[in-house]
């Protein structure tokens, strides 16, 4: 019992209100994940959900924290759907549960649990993933006529239990920032390169649509106060002014601002993973320079560095500046100065 | 290689008139790391650490002579901060040289004392006022409840009254909830 | 004659459910007399009062018991006529629940009133009429309990009054009925403030959720081409007295200034109206406007004298004065706990809230802290909330000064919007209070380690001196003096000897 001192109301906030909204507003982006790249996706958010609570059970239990409250605040599932939706859908079980443990237990709880992380969570896992199983890292799904029927659900099951080897290699393809790095890298120019076709929808277009709904999410999440617009809009304007610069400059080598706002992350990263309150920065002028640095970053690693995808990276390398960025923004107190 | 033996001995005789520079610019005179125990110190000048007053202790810890925990009246908050000045690992309160007592004062019983001025001459802030064969009183303000003044006294009239906590004094509390026994949300 | 909206705005401030009307439906009530009246030495800001009368001395009303103790004390008054029963420790309002003395009056039924001797304010010298104020016991009646006549003493600096009937928080509603009641007596009051201050201009700050009370008082000053009126949008916390100033003229005054030094000097509603009330009517400060609400079955607005039982005003207003009830005195921002139903009402006291259990047993878990920054988005000073509970917290208290914790007003607007759950003003209590008994210590051994330092030197001077007397006591007697002792000495032995020898001599002649 606490409050024998004022404040005696409160507003109904609560860190569980902020989770579960975060998770409803990852929904729109899941059904169409599905829709064109099959099931494999649900299968891997479930299993993560799953394997997310249990070890955060385990974990405060050691910790002798009670385990009812800490896991109903939701903040374990929101670090493993992210994680869920960041890696291939194809990947086999053992890639998510081995991320999702990573992420709860060490990139969260070893440093100290809700609120103590100094690093993203779910970047955490990503990158760790991808550094020790790069192969099966890089393969992403191809899109699927007829997701929902009985042959592509029957498919996605035996590939999340039994691995690609086994059901053979058509069902890959390269995402369009991997196809497009790897062209150019062969000499080839921007005008010159085709996408190959799907029937339906072609990758491009496919990836493009999930950005959008995830812009949709983040857009609800805006609106009902749940993040602030500092982060998202800064990321976005700062990638597309980046982007936008280069492909000025040189059109057959650099890709369109559209191209980089609607393929890869982005949109998942500018409205879910910068925001991240516990490792991001706390000062409004603090989150601009954040959000600039990591759009930066990305952009510097996508098409200079040696990943195709530089958000993991990006986001983790901002977070170690985040405890300089804060004691040098901090805003001018009523009165002072 | 000419070339980088000249760099390296080019870098290394700047960077020393800079070290060499700024040692004497800044040089800090005298030994004040005594003066900066001595305010951690709370100044009871009780001598319960076995030096006979606050300023000779703070010498003995400066030159290595004495542990940082032998001063109750500063109590674990006094240890900490000693413990940070002089980099070195904290340790609990030595209970050899006293317990930690709440903070009282000394009040001397009028009926009994005789005037004899030995509490007088023991006291270390000459908080008692009175002279031979008059009247002896303390000074309620001046008193650091060192109890310095109880054993020469021969009649035995002087009590140490605890601090009683009053609405000038009262501290808001740190505000304590228990963890583990907490329930889930209840929703609004 | 202008009624306009104010147009700057604070960053963060928070829109709570404001509660008011259930209090405001009735006009102010009185009760009947309560059988003893109990009067706290300490209402007010500075020292505690000086009791003046003996006990079992018959006072009337409005008689001085106790007088102010210094330029930053007030006064305490009987607030009806009786006899002084005794002075000793009582409950008193207090976050402590800790007992403070008390003078206890026993009415005699009759109210008899001292004689009132009003003061001509056009007539007499400023200076005069602030010395009578400082014996009115008048303070500020806001919640603050500042001694006024200390705020009313200036060289001329303040040009503008500012009049503070904003009333921000939740529940409460006294001044509010006191504007719609007594708009007279506060327009009158004005006017006297601003001779006593030697100001120019009054701006009344008024919350826009008192349309009442703005009418009634822009209808009074419409021939006053000095006093207007600006409407403060109603966000929590307006009415604090920096907020409102800024509120109004876009100023920001920083923690250690103070409004003076930009021209302005504000007053509660409520203090003006006891202004009025003492000048005009020579009545010193024996009552208030009180709000009771909550629980109760009739929420309303008291006009109660000093002393009375909480307990009569509960149970008046249709609640249970009970020992387990729970009772806010102040708002559900910024009030405290009562330690129990029975205590009295004071110049402080300008509501209470009769509370519900959700109110004050909160059992929502408290979870740590995750870095959301909403605290920093609703806190009115701009601070960073976040950083100062981490730094509270873990006993880090330099670190916490310098992220100006002592700039927050505890409004609590942080604590309200904390989706963890965290009592972060409770922390910000506990800081300051342990910054400033760190202060007194420090201070009071430094004081020790100067008598220390002195009775070292005075008893060393005190050996050196001994020597040198004895060393001067030595040095007196030289050498000469020293072998003409030595001489005359062996002499007298001689003689003596000699003496001897002769008596034994004759003795064996004979």
């Amino acid at each position: 019992m606490i409050n024998q001192q004022s404040p005696f109301i409160q507003k109904a906030a609560s860190v569980t209100n902020i989770m579960l909204m975060v998770i409803l507003a990852l929904v729109p982006g899941l059904i169409f994940y599905v829709y064109f790249f099959g099931v494999g996706v649900l299968l891997n958010v479930f299993v993560a959900s799953l394997t997310a609570l249990i070890a955060e059970y385990f974990v405060l239990k050691m910790r002798k924290l009670p385990p009812k409250v800490y896991l109903s605040d939701g903040s374990a599932l929101v670090a493993a759907w992210l994680l869920a939706l960041s890696i291939p859908s194809i990947a086999p079980w053992w890639i998510i549960v081995v991320g999702t443990l990573f992420t709860i237990v060490i990139a969260k709880h070893f440093y100290g649990g809700l609120g103590s992380n100094i690093f993203n969570p779910a970047m955490i896992g990503y990158a760790v993933l991808l550094i020790s199983f790069p192969a099966i890292m890089t393969k992403w799904p191809s899109p699927i006529e007829n997701s929902l029927s009985i042959e592509s659900i029957r498919q996605a099951l035996q590939v999340f239990f039994y691995g690609l080897t086994q059901v053979g290699d058509g069902l890959t393809s390269a995402t369009p920032l991997d196809y497009i790095k790897t062209e150019l890298l062969q000499g080839q120019i921007l005008p010159d390169i085709t996408i190959r076709n799907f029937g339906l929808a072609t990758i491009l277009t496919s990836n493009q649509i999930i950005s959008l709904a995830y812009l949709l999410g983040g857009i609800v999440l805006l609106h009902k106060k749940i993040i602030s617009w500092h982060l998202p809009i800064t990321y976005l304007l700062s990638l597309a002014f980046i982007s936008g610069l280069f492909h000025l400059i040189d059109p057959n080598n650099y890709s369109t601002i559209s191209f980089h706002l609607l393929n890869g992350g982005t949109m998942l990263c500018a409205f879910f993973i910068i925001t991240d309150p516990v490792s991001g920065p706390t000062t409004p002028k603090g989150k601009i320079w954040f959000a600039c640095m990591v759009a930066i970053l990305v952009y510097v690693i996508r098409v200079f560095g040696g990943y195709p995808e530089g958000i993991a990276f990006a986001v983790i390398f901002m977070n170690i500046c985040v405890p300089l960025i804060d004691n040098l923004t901090q805003p001018k107190v009523f009165g002072h100065g | 290689m000419l070339t980088s033996v000249l760099v390296v001995l080019f870098l290394a005789l700047l960077i020393g008139s800079i070290l060499g520079f700024s040692s004497i610019k800044f040089k800090v005179d005298g030994d004040p790391i005594i003066d900066k125990i001595d305010s951690i110190l709370p100044q009871t000048q009780c001598g319960q650490c076995s030096y006979p007053g606050c300023k000779p202790y703070a010498t003995a810890i400066a030159k290595g002579e004495a542990d940082i925990n032998q001063c109750p009246p500063g109590g674990e908050d006094g240890v900490r901060k000693l413990a940070e000045l002089m980099g070195v690992e904290y340790k609990p309160l030595n209970e050899e040289h006293g317990a930690i007592k709440p903070k009282s004062i000394a009040v001397i019983d009028e009926d009994t004392c005789i005037g004899c001025t030995l509490c007088i001459q023991a006291c270390p802030v000459d908080a008692i006022l009175g002279s031979a064969k008059h009247m002896h009183t303390i000074i309620e303000k001046e008193c650091t409840g060192c109890e310095l003044c109880l054993p020469p006294c021969p009649v035995d009239c002087i009590d140490m009254i605890a601090i009683q906590e009053s609405t000038e004094n009262w501290k808001w509390k740190y505000p304590v909830f228990n963890i583990k026994n907490q329930k889930q949300r209840v929703s609004h | 004659m202008n009624i306009i909206d104010t147009i700057f705005k604070f960053n963060g401030g928070i829109k709570a459910d404001t509660k008011k009307s259930v209090s405001t439906v009735r006009p102010i009530k009185k009760i009947k007399m309560p059988k003893q009246l109990i009067l706290p030495l300490r209402q007010h800001v500075g020292k505690v009062a000086k009791l003046k009368v003996n006990i079992g001395e018959k006072v009337l009303k409005g008689q001085l018991l106790a007088e102010a103790d210094g330029n930053v004390s007030a006064a305490i008054h009987a607030p009806t006529s009786g006899t002084v029963a005794s002075l000793e420790k009582q409950l008193i309002p207090h976050p402590s629940g800790l007992p403070d003395y008390c003078v206890t009056l026993i009415p005699d039924g009759k109210d008899t009133w001292i004689e009132k001797k009003p003061i001509n304010w056009k007539k007499i010298d400023r200076k005069e009429t602030i010395k009578k104020i400082s014996e009115s016991g008048i303070v500020g009646l806001g919640g603050a309990t500042f001694p006024t006549h200390l705020k009313l003493n200036n060289n001329n600096e303040v040009k503008t009054l500012i009049v503070n009937a904003a009333e921000c928080e939740p529940y409460i509603t006294c001044d509010d009925m006191l504007m719609r009641e007594k708009s007279a007596e506060l327009v009158e009051g004005i006017r006297l403030a601003l001779h006593l201050l030697g100001a120019q201009n009054a701006i009344i700050g008024i919350e826009d959720n008192k349309p009442e009370a703005i009418e009634k008082l822009a209808l009074l000053i419409k021939n006053d081409a000095n006093i207007s009126i600006k409407i403060v949008p109603t966000i929590y916390p307006s009415g604090d007295a920096k907020r409102l100033i800024y509120l109004i003229t876009g100023i920001q005054i920083a923690k250690g200034k103070r409004s003076t030094e930009y021209g302005m000097q504000m007053f509660n509603v409520a203090t003006i109206v006891a202004l009025y009330k003492f000048i005009h009517c020579g009545e010193p400060s024996i009552t208030r406007i009180i709000t009771i609400t909550g629980k109760v079955r009739t929420p309303n607005n008291y006009e109660v004298l000093f002393g009375t039982p909480l307990s009569d005003l509960i149970i008046d207003a249709g609640g249970k004065a009970s020992k387990n009830g729970s009772f806010i005195m102040g708002g559900p921002m910024m009030g405290y706990k009562l330690p129990s139903v029975n205590v009295p009402v004071t110049k402080a006291m300008n509501c209470v809230i009769d509370a519900e259990p959700e109110m004050i047993e909160n059992n929502n878990p408290v979870l740590p802290c995750i870095r959301c920054a909403k605290c920093a988005e609703a806190c009115p000073v701009n601070l960073q909330p976040q950083e100062l509970f981490w730094f509270s917290q873990s006993n880090q208290f330099e670190k916490a000064e310098n992220y100006n914790l002592f700039d927050c007003i505890e409004c609590g607007c942080c604590s309200y919007v904390c989706p963890s759950n965290i009592p972060l003003v409770q922390y910000y209590r506990y800081a300051k209070s342990e910054i400033i008994s760190d202060r007194y210590a420090k201070e009071e051994a430094d004081i020790a380690r100067e008598r220390n330092d002195f009775r070292l030197e005075r008893l060393q001077r005190e050996k050196e001196e001994r020597a040198k007397k004895i060393a001067e006591r030595k040095a007196n007697t030289s050498s000469d003096e020293k072998s003409k002792v030595i001489d005359e000495k062996r002499k007298a032995i001689t003689e003596a000897l000699e003496r001897v020898k002769q008596e034994g001599v004759s003795e064996k002649n004979d």
